[in-house]
């Protein structure tokens, strides 16, 4: 068996949420690597080679801070369920409403510019190289002007990226492994991986789902999906999406006025991811600059993933104020600049002539209305939610929709809807501790496939 | 308040290496209270300069502002100029073209890379070495996964390079926390061993006195002295990395380059999957630098100390890291590789090839030692007794050309200059003039001869 299956068809365990790190590996390379079956739909073949042959070995030892991962990305591993389930039905009609990817063609006018930029590249006058890794200026330009016109974040602020998961990982890069941070509980599983692999966390704890070191903000029905600031512990980071992935619970201007209080009271750095902003239909911030004094306290990630469908195409962006300083006294944007020159190279040019489209008055109007596409499915995912009697957050103000199904395990739930309706979704779980007892169902999807998913939900729960 | 420039490095006065531009500017705290409580990461505190490439170009700028109408001819930054063939960039543009329709639309790719273009890199470079499919994880550049692979390894291991190198590999390897401090003295940090190449070992470091570190970066045909490792010192280099258990990170980013029968892959030499990684990139072969595509090779036979498959954890950081290349540059990549893609880009790479001619004969007639230009598109001159940063600023003031200062490259480099051959025809045979009327008839102080 090819290595692609192995990876995306790796032992599962079907009833916890604490996968098998290790894949088992095809015995005509000779070397068998022995990883414990667990129940399975799928039968892999592991096959030890006749002579036992001892594979040779580096002297390389492992990174111990992988070897904290407790298993895949999440993901990923979502994927390889979804990729499971479709070899045990094979006429299943899968409706994927788990992994948020979006569906939706991108508007003309934004792939007209990149298909121009392309061929532009095999012209004389049109060639170009390396751009500067910062972005392009016309680009940069166009985010400052857009987003933050008037909070005083500036064209040389902003650092084009490959995505906000790219940017994610360089900022960890920036921080080292020397700071603790915090994060809400549930999130996006990019912000603890990142930590772990980093250095910044111990080991995990299985008792309870925590890494020790890292501080987990607990984010629920209870507090409104605001933590409870005065019983967190200072630590020198502190990740905030909002509105929120994956409860889909946008903070108010008074929750984050409190939150940049408490990252100035404890001298913190808040990363303030906001990649869902265009999503918010309340009249919430939708970036944390909105709030005065976030400039000294705070990095804004953000994507067009969401907004223009560019999951694939890559582009998003990074503002690192040249107010916001360490404890020394050193611009952290300096420092960002220097990762950004060195660990990265720029987005790619074609996809940023693609996002300078994005900003054009046509581009934005046209990402509007993908975007009001999408949240048209969660309000029809949200309202049969609700018919169903469940309890249902989100949907509001981000493309996901939080359903709770309290005292269930949730990686279950996922087994039982996709067995049952043969619709993916994402087991809370994935996002933290927080999680548990939750579904992530998100809205990206054709709106037949929506309305088909809510049809079977309403058969299965009814 | 501290500001920064619009290019985002520090303004300076011109004659002052990066060292001390740094340094005087150093930000004085305010003890306004403005600012957090988080400690700088002390890996970047402990970079000498700017990374070397944004250094080049400040200096560019500089110069071009204190000279507006020179007609400055770049041959610095080793960023390619010649458009891409036509049938590539049409690929690309088709291909967001089709992101608009129903049936074209694609969202998030597998982060290890478009299935069939890892199926293409795999035929087209690894044919016979059995390199599978599975192995080659596509990236958004050769610069970014080095990065990447630094992640996978952490602080804990060691690492040597070849001094002369590619600045990434020292300056991630920094900033992960591997290195140590830098000594001033020497001009290396403390952890890194530094392979030294030179002519009077025929560029490939002399492994019997090299110690064992656990990482080995070897870039080949090199960037900047342009020499192509061959068979037998590849096969060394093997048997070396088996004996001491070592893991090399070879650097194939030229190998198309290659004129004589060097290796293009590490691969080619039995042995190799064991204790390999191979990375590559599309930037010059296929004049990609801006579009953002390359891969990686991680072969499944590579094995931690435990036995545990260095492939499992770099996919994980790719998965985790990263979310994929350009949907778009993949397409483009596609093209690169079907046979009139690739027919067409080599004609590209010959064009280049024959300005690396040009600048080498240039360099040759003038009695210079000149090194490189045919297996790579870099050119490697000595100006014995020099200091790289004063040859390069006076060949900026005197000919308006921008090369690199060896010593940008490591303390190997201190006596040499990257010249590198991208460039429209016109323009390199116009530096090769200039360089000539400086160079010749003693007119520079920097020949000693």
């Amino acid at each position: 068996m090819s290595l692609a299956n192995n990876l995306s068809t790796s032992m599962i365990s079907s009833s916890s949420s604490a996968f098998l790190a290790p894949t088992s590996f095809n015995a005509s390379r000779t070397r068998s690597v022995s990883v414990p079956l667990k129940s399975l739909n799928i039968v892999k073949c592991v096959a030890t080679p006749q002579e036992q042959q001892i594979a040779y070995k580096t002297k390389v030892s492992r990174n111990a801070n992988i070897a904290k991962l407790q298993a895949g990305y999440l993901f990923p591993e979502v994927a390889r369920r979804r990729a499971a389930h479709l070899l045990k039905y094979p006429n299943a009609q899968v409706i994927s409403l788990g992994i948020g990817d979006t569906t939706e063609p991108i508007p003309d006018v934004i792939t007209s510019a990149m298909a121009k930029r392309s061929h532009a590249l095999s012209t004389l006058e049109g060639y170009s190289g390396y751009g500067a890794e910062q972005g392009e200026k016309a680009v940069r330009a166009a985010l400052a002007s857009t987003f933050y016109g008037n909070l005083g974040i500036e064209e040389e602020d902003i650092f084009v990226s490959d995505g906000a998961k790219c940017d994610i990982s360089r900022l960890q890069v920036v921080f080292g492994s020397n700071v603790t941070m915090a994060v809400q509980d549930p999130s996006y599983p990019a912000y603890v991986d990142s930590s772990v692999i980093m250095g910044q966390t111990g080991q995990f704890q299985k008792d309870v789902e925590k890494y020790a070191n890292i501080e987990y903000m607990r984010c629920t029905p209870e507090n409104g999906f605001f933590p409870d600031l005065s019983t967190v512990a200072r630590t020198d980071i502190i990740f905030f999406c909002s509105p929120n992935n994956p409860t889909g619970a946008a903070a108010t201007r008074e929750q984050l006025t409190r939150l940049v209080q408490f990252a100035k009271d404890n001298g913190s750095i808040i990363v303030y991811d906001s990649a869902y902003a265009l999503y918010m239909s309340d009249e919430n911030p939708r970036s944390i600059f909105e709030i005065p004094g976030a400039k000294e306290v705070a990095i804004e990630t953000a994507s067009f993933s969401k907004y223009a469908g560019f999951t694939g195409v890559r582009l998003g962006w990074t503002v690192v104020p040249k107010q916001l300083l360490f404890s020394d006294g050193f611009p952290v944007a300096k420092d960002f600049n220097r990762i950004v020159c060195t660990c990265f190279n720029g987005a790619s040019n074609i996809s940023q002539a693609g996002g300078l489209a994005c900003l054009s008055p046509e581009g934005l109007e046209a990402m509007q209305e993908v975007i009001g596409f999408y949240k048209e499915n969660t309000k029809i995912i949200v309202e049969t939610f609700n018919s169903l009697g469940f309890k249902v957050y989100g949907g509001q103000n981000a493309p996901y929709v939080w359903v709770h199904f309290p005292g269930r395990n949730s990686w279950d739930v996922f087994s039982e809807i996709l067995e049952k309706t043969h619709i993916v979704t994402t087991p809370g779980s994935g996002f933290g501790p927080g999680g548990e007892g939750f579904i992530r169902v998100s809205a990206f999807g054709h709106r037949e496939n929506v309305l088909e998913a809510c049809r079977r939900f309403k058969q299965l729960y009814n | 308040m501290y500001k920064l420039s619009a290019c985002c490095s520090m303004s300076c006065g011109i004659s002052l290496p990066p060292k001390m531009i740094l340094a005087s500017l150093r930000v004085h705290k305010q003890g306004n209270g403005r600012c957090t409580n988080v400690p700088r990461n002390v890996n970047l505190e402990k970079l000498q300069n700017n990374y070397l490439f944004p250094e080049i170009s400040k200096r560019e700028l500089q110069h071009l502002e204190k000279y507006p109408n020179a007609k400055v001819i770049s041959l610095g930054i080793g960023d390619t100029t010649e458009p891409i063939p036509e049938q590539i960039s049409l690929s690309m543009a088709n291909y967001a073209h089709a992101l608009s329709t129903a049936e074209g639309y694609r969202g998030y790719g597998a982060e290890q890379g478009n299935q069939v273009l890892r199926k293409a890199i795999a035929e087209t470079f690894y044919k016979d070495v059995a390199i599978k499919d599975t192995e080659v994880f596509v990236s958004d550049g050769a610069q970014c996964d080095i990065s990447r692979l630094q992640l996978l390894l952490g602080s804990k291991v060691t690492i040597a390079v070849q001094d002369p190198s590619f600045p990434a590999y020292i300056d991630s390897s920094v900033i992960i926390g591997q290195a140590g401090d830098f000594q001033d003295k020497t001009g290396k940090y403390q952890n890194i061993e530094y392979m030294q190449l030179g002519p009077q070992n025929n560029f490939f470091p002399d492994l019997t006195i090299t110690p064992r570190t656990d990482i080995i970066f070897f870039c080949s045909p090199n960037n900047p002295t342009g020499h192509a490792a061959t068979r037998r010192q590849l096969q060394q280099l093997v048997e070396f990395a088996r004996d001491n258990g070592s893991i090399i990170i070879f650097d194939s980013a030229y190998a198309t380059y290659v004129s004589d029968d060097s290796p293009k892959s590490i691969f080619e030499i039995p042995g190799a999957k064991e204790v390999a990684i191979e990375i590559s990139s599309f930037s010059k072969f296929a004049g990609f630098t801006g579009v953002r595509l390359g891969w990686t090779v991680v072969p499944e036979e590579l094995l931690f100390s435990g036995g545990f498959p260095v492939i499992h954890d770099f996919n994980r950081i790719v998965c985790t890291c990263f979310n994929g290349a350009s949907n778009i540059a993949q397409a483009g990549g596609l093209a690169c590789l079907s046979p009139e893609g690739f027919q067409a880009i080599r004609a590209v790479i010959d064009y280049y090839k024959e300005n690396a001619r040009i600048l080498v004969d240039t360099f040759a007639s003038l009695g210079l030692e000149v090194y490189g230009g045919v297996n790579a598109p870099y050119v490697w001159v000595h100006f014995p007794g020099s200091k790289s940063w004063n040859v390069f600023a006076e060949i900026l003031e005197k000919t308006h050309i921008i090369t690199v200062p060896g010593s940008g490259f490591g303390p190997g480099g201190a006596e040499y200059i990257r010249i590198n051959a991208f460039g429209r025809r016109e323009r390199i045979i116009e530096a090769s003039w200039r360089l000539e009327k400086l160079f010749s008839m003693g007119k520079s102080p920097l020949l000693t001869v």
